[in-house]
């Protein structure tokens, strides 16, 4: 297998909201066949963290320029566009 | 799913379940709730401070599919003893600032103010929080609910308990 893309996922606390969204990311890619791992941090760590993500999904306001490609959503916990968010993930981490 | 995981169900408290309240601001109902939880002891005194000061600088408002929208609540897990979640509904909405965007002001009647520990034991416990908040039905009901045994209802059709 590939090596697996890392998608750092960011929230306010890295307690609750990265949690919900790190797992259903992870089954969502898992059931399109895309080899991903995660890790959660809080929204102020993710400057010293991005250099190693392939890609980085977050929930709340990030800084701009952080060299890698940045999803703001909350489609994970409110449901709301998420077919679209999960398409967008995908086509990012087959680039 | 571990078997280790906790339910919403199970972590519920109770006396931290305020139903159809008149509160006139997200920190009078922080403050309720967090409040039963610290008489309960499931949190430390500094909890609620901690809550709001999270919520200051990073707000937990959401809005949802439906008309009735959401505000999670919670903070760092040192002002935790035990994890608990409390609930909350509005009879008139008060304003949380959204997650995703700290400029809108969103109108609240659903409110579940989380007490966590580490994540990985409180994974099913947060996706069905997530359940929930995804279906404007059982929101809905969790909004109309008048009793405790309603509420209830309204979560046990989206959240199965095994045991």
């Amino acid at each position: 297998m590939s090596k697996p893309k890392v998608i750092l996922v960011a929230c306010g606390t890295a307690i609750a909201t990265s949690t919900v969204v790190a797992h259903a990311i992870e089954e969502e890619m898992k059931k399109r066949g895309l080899n991903v791992t995660t890790r959660q941090c809080k929204a102020t760590e993710v400057p010293s963290l991005a250099a190693d993500a392939d890609l980085i999904v977050t929930t709340t306001p990030l800084p701009s320029n952080l060299g890698k490609p940045v999803i703001q959503t909350l489609a994970f916990l409110t449901g709301i566009g998420k077919e679209e968010v999960l398409k967008q993930i995908e086509e990012i981490l087959k680039q | 799913m571990t078997s280790n995981s906790l339910n919403l169900l199970d972590l519920l408290v109770p006396e931290a379940i305020a139903l159809n309240i008149r509160a006139t601001s997200a920190e009078e109902v922080i403050r309720c709730l967090a409040e039963a939880l610290l008489k309960g002891g499931y949190v430390r005194e500094s909890f609620a401070d901690a809550a709001l000061a999270r919520e200051a600088k990073l707000p937990t408002g959401l809005r949802l599919a439906g008309d009735v929208h959401a505000a999670i609540p919670h903070t760092d897990i040192e002002h935790v003893l035990r994890p608990a979640v409390g609930l909350a509904t509005l009879t008139e909405p008060v304003i949380f600032q959204n997650m995703i965007d700290p400029t809108d002001a969103i109108p609240v009647r659903l409110v579940f103010l989380l007490a966590l520990e580490q994540p990985k034991s409180q994974v099913e416990m947060l996706q069905q929080v997530a359940t929930i908040l995804q279906n404007p039905q059982v929101v809905h009901d969790l909004v109309s609910a008048q009793s405790l045994e309603a509420v209830r209802q309204a979560l046990a059709q989206v959240i199965t308990t095994q045991s």
